[in-house]
């Protein structure tokens, strides 16, 4: 194989509110029965990439729990597979990861001794499929330096929480700025990049001996111009998640049914965990309509236009409407909830009511579970 | 020398042909059960509930599903270092080579298999029989009463005890006396097919009794060791226990996993039914579909109406269909508009839109009627019906159908419709 691949997958962002307390983004529930970071990872084992490494260091019990193995992925190899990498206290370094390229510089023996002469680069937040191969060739075929892979926002989309690009006609890259207050150009990075391993290597640790700690800032944006930078425009599918809105309306595509086809029924495949748990049950009283329920539930009352993760269990009288429910929530008898996200192992006891009034209302109620 | 205390041998090689279609092409361990599982994976999983990680699986009858389904034992946490999950298929020897001719002669047949793990005891399963049950504490029953064989046999009412092979013990669960499906039963103890025997006692039988044609372990085995005088124990199981092996009874046992608490939950934390799961979406319900007491699959679409029924993964349930006491297996299509009542419908069919399912009297079927009553339609895996006809009760349907196969759009009740090719 012709390249490695790394997954940046330590990232916390406080516009996620309180649903990052409990994890990393990446470790995010998506669409009943995925995480995000099963997308990166998908696409990786997808595109015959055999080694890839994932950076964590936020809240990863989550994200480390749901990576225990790697064969889901097909990554347990003996060549190759999936490597995980949190900071560790080295004799020349106690430092946490203070940013992206230090996430890699602490590991570079890692891409040091690979064999392989070019490295994707993702994040672990981004619902998307992707053939890692195809813009290999772009990028080889233009000989550039790095490749970034780019996306043409909707408009009335906000492009400032992404960077944003302008390419000219040969689509070098001519203006790259990050979350800029004012966006200028609705052409955004995806965050995914190509770049060959030497050179990689080598701007790192140059980085790393100026004390720069960014990929984006300190190497996308200031070598913009000494090398050749390529964007890569895609028009399928992309949704970051990492605002509580977007990752809200991220899960609510997945209800339309051609986000639902592209990932659900069209190849190549999304993998993720699987766990044993029974097929859902509906009980007398059960009425769900529009909704994707996942295996393990239990439903005794009205769910609309709603994901209810794994191990849901609606009490009878409950009404659930445009709300996500994630893994293993208990909901009490005659339970209200509308235009909400409620927390995953949360319990919430009869007679409640939650309602989303200004947008999405996170939920999150620390009652004790009681044994069933 | 490494060793296990105990291993198991897993039964799996029988055909089950009282389960008709459904077992045409597939060895009945391997036949779907309640929307997710196979009838294997209770056997297995029971096995790692009670610790037993070396399993030995005897196939012989259309192994092919199996095999897959088992691979290197990964669900079940059975892919080991030493032990783990083995498949044993009959294979060629030098002096001669035979299929598996009965139960005992298969176990007979891998008399080494056994003796690498160098066992104290060993476990003897069937593979078609749903339960959870552990094997460990039957094992420290027999321990207890230094027995050499210990049956696992269960009460059933008196009236039924002559459809089974019955013990009859003292009070301290020795067993004095066997009855195979009596006219007159002494007892209502019935054996349940799973044994423990001590190894050196089980391996002296198989030995001696290696040139008996068919050997069994109902017919034979037991009744040499009860003979030769050694220890046989009833172990006395009181929990829920299916044998499946009938279409009514494989219905009947589907059904009861729809009850608000069922008597076998699969929804407990406390021993684990695990199953080779594909990696699957989870399902989509549709704004205009109506479900009640039901259990839906993984990865399925549901645009109509299920009530009463299981229906595996990746099914889809076209607009309009209407799906009532029935059992849809996995990735099967039902077109819009149907109507089917009281079908069992295997894996990967395709139903046309407009089809009607189970209409008409109870005939008994014409050809097979001791297999296809209970008034249900039974169509096996692969099949295609096409849109628009009607299917009385008591009727089997296999592989591709077309419309000149139904008379006037109608097979009546109680007629068997079998047709080459299938779905691929």
């Amino acid at each position: 194989m012709r390249a490695v691949g790394i997954i940046l997958a330590g990232g916390n962002n406080n516009r996620m509110r309180e649903l990052t307390t409990r994890r990393a983004i990446a470790a995010m529930p998506i669409a009943g029965s995925y995480r995000a970071i099963d997308f990166a990872l998908s696409n990786m084992s997808n595109s015959h990439i055999q080694k890839v490494a994932v950076l964590t260091q936020y809240n990863a019990r989550s994200l480390n729990e749901h990576l225990n193995s790697s064969k889901w992925w097909d990554f347990g190899r003996k060549q190759g597979g999936l490597y995980v990498f949190t900071p560790t206290i080295t004799a020349d370094n106690g430092y946490w990861y203070r940013g992206t390229a230090d996430a890699i510089c602490q590991n570079l023996d890692f891409l040091k001794r690979c064999h392989e002469p070019y490295v994707i680069i993702t994040s672990g937040d981004a619902v998307y499929k992707m053939d890692y191969n195809k813009v290999l060739e772009y990028h080889i075929e233009k000989r550039a330096d790095i490749t970034v892979v780019c996306k043409e926002l909707d408009p009335g989309e906000d492009a400032s929480r992404f960077g944003t690009l302008k390419l000219d006609e040969s689509m070098r890259i001519e203006e790259y700025e990050e979350k800029p207050m004012v966006a200028n150009s609705s052409l955004i990075s995806t965050g995914i990049y190509i770049i060959r391993r030497r050179l990689l290597i080598d701007l790192i640790e140059r980085c790393a001996e100026e004390e720069r700690y960014d990929f984006v800032t300190d190497i996308l944006i200031r070598y913009k111009n000494l090398k050749k930078m390529y964007g890569y425009k895609i028009k399928d599918y992309w949704s970051n998640i990492s605002t509580v809105d977007a990752y809200y309306r991220t899960n609510m595509d997945f209800l339309k049914p051609e986000v639902r086809n592209y990932f659900f029924r069209e190849c190549p495949e999304i993998y993720s965990k699987v766990s044993d748990l029974p097929p859902a049950k509906y009980n007398p009283g059960s009425a769900v309509k529009n909704s994707l329920v996942a295996s393990g539930s239990i439903i005794n009352g009205t769910v609309e236009n709603s994901i209810l993760f794994k191990k849901t269990f609606v009490g009878n009288n409950c009404v659930i409407k445009n709300s996500i429910i994630l893994n293993d929530v208990y909901l009490g008898d005659n339970t209200y909830i509308e235009n909400c996200i409620v927390e995953s192992r949360d319990t919430i006891r009869a007679n409640t009511r939650h309602v989303g009034e200004n947008g999405v209302k996170v939920v999150m109620e620390k009652n004790e579970r009681y044994a069933l | 020398m490494r060793k296990k205390e105990m291993i198991a041998m897993l039964l799996a090689g029988g055909q089950g042909s009282r389960l008709g279609v459904l077992t045409a092409k597939v060895a009945k361990p391997a036949v779907a059960f309640g929307g997710k599982y196979r009838i294997i994976d209770f056997p297995l999983s029971n096995c790692i509930n009670s610790g037993i990680d070396t399993v030995g699986v005897l196939t012989q009858y259309q192994p092919l599903r199996l095999n897959t389904h088992i691979g290197i034992g990964i669900p079940w946490d059975l892919d080991r270092n030493f032990g783990g999950v083995t498949i044993l298929p009959p294979y060629e020897k030098s002096s001669n080579s035979e299929w598996y001719t009965g139960t005992a002669n298969a176990i007979y047949q891998n008399l080494d298999y056994m003796e690498t793990f160098n066992p104290d005891y060993v476990l003897i399963l069937s593979g078609d029989h749903i339960y959870k049950m552990d094997y460990e504490v039957m094992l420290d029953y027999h321990k207890e009463n230094h027995a050499d064989v210990t049956i696992a046999a269960m009460p059933v009412p008196m009236e039924e005890a002559s459809r089974f092979g019955i013990v009859i013990t003292d009070n301290g669960g020795k067993i004095s006396e066997f009855q195979e499906k009596p006219a007159t039963p002494k007892s209502n103890l019935a054996s349940m097919g799973i044994y423990i025997f001590s190894w050196p006692v089980l391996k002296e039988a198989l030995l001696a009794l290696k040139d008996e044609p068919g050997c069994d372990f109902g017919k034979h085995i037991i009744p040499y060791c009860h003979e030769k005088g050694e220890r046989l124990f009833a172990y006395e199981f009181n929990g829920y226990w299916k044998d499946v092996g009938t279409l009514g009874s494989y219905w009947e046992a589907n059904m009861e996993l729809i009850d608000i608490i069922p008597e076998f939950n699969l929804y407990e934390e406390f021993w684990k039914i695990y199953t080779n799961s594909e990696i699957l979406p989870p399902q989509y319900i549709s704004g205009q579909s109506v479900i009640e007491r039901s259990l839906i699959g993984n990865g399925s679409e549901v645009y109509g109406e299920v009530r009463n029924s299981i229906v595996g993964s990746g099914v889809t349930i076209g607009e309009g269909a209407v799906v009532r006491d029935s059992i849809i297996m996995k990735d099967v299509k039902i077109g819009k508009g149907c109507v089917i009542d009281r079908a069992i419908i295997a894996e990967n069919c395709e139903i046309g839109d407009n089809v009607t399912l189970g209409i008409g009297s109870d005939v008994p079927n014409k050809l097979k009627p001791a297999i296809y009553s209970f008034g249900l339609v039974t169509i096996g895996e692969n099949s295609v019906v096409p849109g628009g006809v009607q299917v009385g009760k008591n009727t089997a349907i296999s592989g591709v159908t077309s419309r000149d196969d139904y008379p006037n759009g109608v097979l009546e009740s109680g007629e068997t419709l079998i047709k080459a090719g299938g779905r691929a």
